[in-house]
């Protein structure tokens, strides 16, 4: 099968997933006890402005009514207004979902840019002190709490040290235009080079909390596939032919632990969404998952739906896209 | 035939191979420890009352010292004896969080295994399909938002995101198993359904789910302290790692020692679970 069908049959299967998690997060949020209404208006509220309230959500219609109207309004691009900001819950996404996207990209990042060179060096000096030291460093960064990871940072590289910013995306009085949301795309766009410096400073911190678990697995992995190909026989011929070990380690061993690598990263962005709750909340991050977690709390239907169905949207999507990347970069596998 | 005589010696391998792992034994005295002092923390803990609401100003905010091993919070009370009695919560969590992913993990996984193609089968897989389509931290903070956030609203949580992965699990290896010429025998002697899956397919599978289990502990722990960490778990003034841990933020840098106690409890144990697990998965030979 040929790659479009292949993409036209994998978006077609992800279909009902996605109709499914529409009904399982509307379930969630709407048969649920509590009153939402009762907690976004507070105690003061009268039993008429509740009701009015309610009616003007459609809180009072029949649930399969309201089920209607939420999958007529999704299909706008619409979930409602949130309890909580007052604000149209679409409005508050489109500003949050580039800064939670830039972490997490940003977390990808530095996953490959660690992580490589240290599984390529911990495979190369196998049991030296630089492969124990990253076997350490693999073992803690999974075993530690993320958000104890930042608050960590924060402590030392920003508090004592004054490395870093302890919060935020960006100083006072620092601003670009917003053209993508993206703070460092923006700023290059505009050549604005200390805006541009200012973003990645105060993405530092973050995107490393973020990465470090998937920094550890990707250094763990690539070490292991190139311990692997190291040992086979036509790499055994290269040597004896007297090709030089660099050329070996980068034109063999490290093209074929690339595709475990990859899927690897693929995996662990569900991770990196899930862990950007407690990051983007330790490092006052204004991301979605900050705002979904303050949305719980707040009892913030809407919101909470939102954010549930974004992330869920992000997941399929990066899915899909690491099978088409798999296959590119591997030729055995066929689309079927 | 073959089972009853293979069984002794494959225990004794397991025993001899778990004990060859010197990081299994780690693992046991980290895990045995955290669990002892869970159990006796009423008698270990220095000051006990202060696992409550209790008050003393006159000592707020106090660093390590030698009456107060891990310092005392802003309220003036002592660390170390929180510290030790939200281990509680944490193993509580742990036990009915496994309890009730299992609980419908395991029998949805050999219904679909068993019967993939039934109409039961297919909606399981479908509705597996669906949660794992949202990571399962997402979940579970969706799933809180119309309930009161407290440990048991935080358990159900976890176990409500938790549950597909053991279905899955369960599901692969009954794929496997019911193509096995003992299932096909009892089959073909015409032995109810329920019996072959409980007697013949069930023992089977417990292995590779024990040692997900395991696995899965230092997971579950790190989900639950970051949900209480949020907000959603054991509210004040009960103990708990991960709202510990939040509340200490308030205080920092100056106080640093409100957030690190309680964070290193559970990095500890998180590292106690995960050699244990793997010790496990080694000894069993279970492949991941």
């Amino acid at each position: 099968m040929d790659l479009a069908g292949f993409l036209i049959r994998r978006f077609i299967e992800a279909i009902p997933t996605f109709f499914g998690l529409l009904v399982l997060i509307f379930l969630i949020a709407r048969v649920m006890p509590g009153d939402p209404i009762r907690l976004a208006l507070g105690p003061e509220a009268t039993q008429a402005q509740i009701e009015a309230f309610r009616r003007e959500l459609g809180l009072d219609l029949p649930l399969w009514l309201q089920f209607a109207t939420y999958l007529q309004n999704l299909s706008r691009g619409d979930f409602g207004i949130s309890l909580r900001t007052h604000r149209s819950v679409s409005e508050d996404l489109r500003e949050l979902v580039p800064a939670t996207l830039e972490l997490v990209g940003s977390a990808l990042l530095l996953s490959v840019v660690f992580g490589l060179p240290a599984g390529i060096l911990s495979a190369i000096y196998r049991n030296s002190w630089i492969d124990a030291s990253a076997r350490l460093a693999a073992v803690s960064g999974v075993a530690l709490p993320r958000f104890w990871v930042g608050i960590l940072l924060q402590i030392f590289l920003a508090y004592r040290l004054g490395l870093f910013p302890i919060i935020g995306r960006s100083d006072l009085g620092v601003s670009v235009s917003q053209l993508t949301g993206f703070r460092t795309v923006d700023a290059l766009l505009a050549g604005n080079m200390p805006a541009f410096l200012d973003a990645v400073w105060h993405l530092a911190l973050p995107a490393f909390t973020l990465a470090l678990p998937t920094i550890a697995q990707v250094a763990r992995l690539v070490r292991a596939s190139m311990i692997e190909v190291l040992g086979q026989p036509y790499i055994l011929v290269h040597r004896a032919y007297g090709l030089p070990p660099r050329r070996i380690v980068y034109r063999f061993a490290l093209r074929n632990s690339l595709t475990s690598t990859l899927t690897l990263i693929g995996l662990s962005f569900g991770a990196l969404i899930e862990n950007a709750f407690l990051v983007e909340v330790v490092f006052s991050w204004p991301g979605i998952s900050a705002y979904g977690a303050q949305a719980v709390l707040a009892k913030d239907f809407n919101a909470v739906v939102a954010v549930t169905l974004v992330i869920g949207l992000a997941f399929l999507v990066a899915n899909l896209i690491v099978d088409l990347l798999y296959g590119l970069l591997d030729p055995r596998v066929r689309y079927d | 035939m073959t089972k009853e005589t293979s069984r002794p010696t494959s225990r004794a391998r397991f025993v001899r191979r778990f004990l060859q792992n010197p990081l299994s034994l780690v693992g046991v005295m980290i895990v045995g420890g955290v669990v002892v002092l869970a159990l006796f923390a009423p008698w270990i803990a220095p000051y006990p009352e202060d696992a409550g609401a209790s008050v003393h100003f006159d000592r707020a905010l106090q660093p390590p010292n030698s009456a107060h091993w891990f310092g005392t919070d802003e309220v003036g009370r002592d660390i170390f004896s929180r510290v030790l009695f939200a281990a509680r919560p944490a193993l509580v969590f742990v036990v009915v969080v496994l309890a009730l992913a299992l609980g419908i993990g395991v029998p949805t996984g050999l219904i679909a295994g068993y019967r993939p193609d039934s109409i039961l089968g297919r909606i399981i897989l479908r509705v597996t399909d669906i949660f794992l389509a949202v990571p399962p931290l997402a979940l579970a903070l969706a799933f809180t938002v119309a309930l009161q956030p407290d440990l048991l609203t935080a358990m159900v949580a976890v176990s409500f995101a938790w549950w597909p992965w053991y279905t899955r699990l369960v599901y692969g290896e009954v794929l496997r198993i019911r193509k096995e010429p003992f299932v096909e025998a009892a089959v073909a002697l015409g032995q109810k359904d329920s019996l072959i899956m409980l007697r013949h397919i069930l023992p089977n599978v417990v292995s590779p789910v024990l040692v997900k289990a395991t696995l899965d502990i230092s997971f579950i722990i790190l989900l639950g302290s970051s949900l209480s960490f949020l907000g959603i778990g054991a509210q004040e003034p009960t103990p708990d790692w991960g709202a510990m841990v939040a509340r200490g933020r308030l205080y920092l840098p100056e106080a640093w020692w409100l957030t690190t106690m309680p964070g290193t409890a559970i990095f500890v144990t998180v590292i106690g679970f995960n050699l244990l697990g793997d010790a496990l998965r080694d000894a069993l030979d279970v492949r991941q």
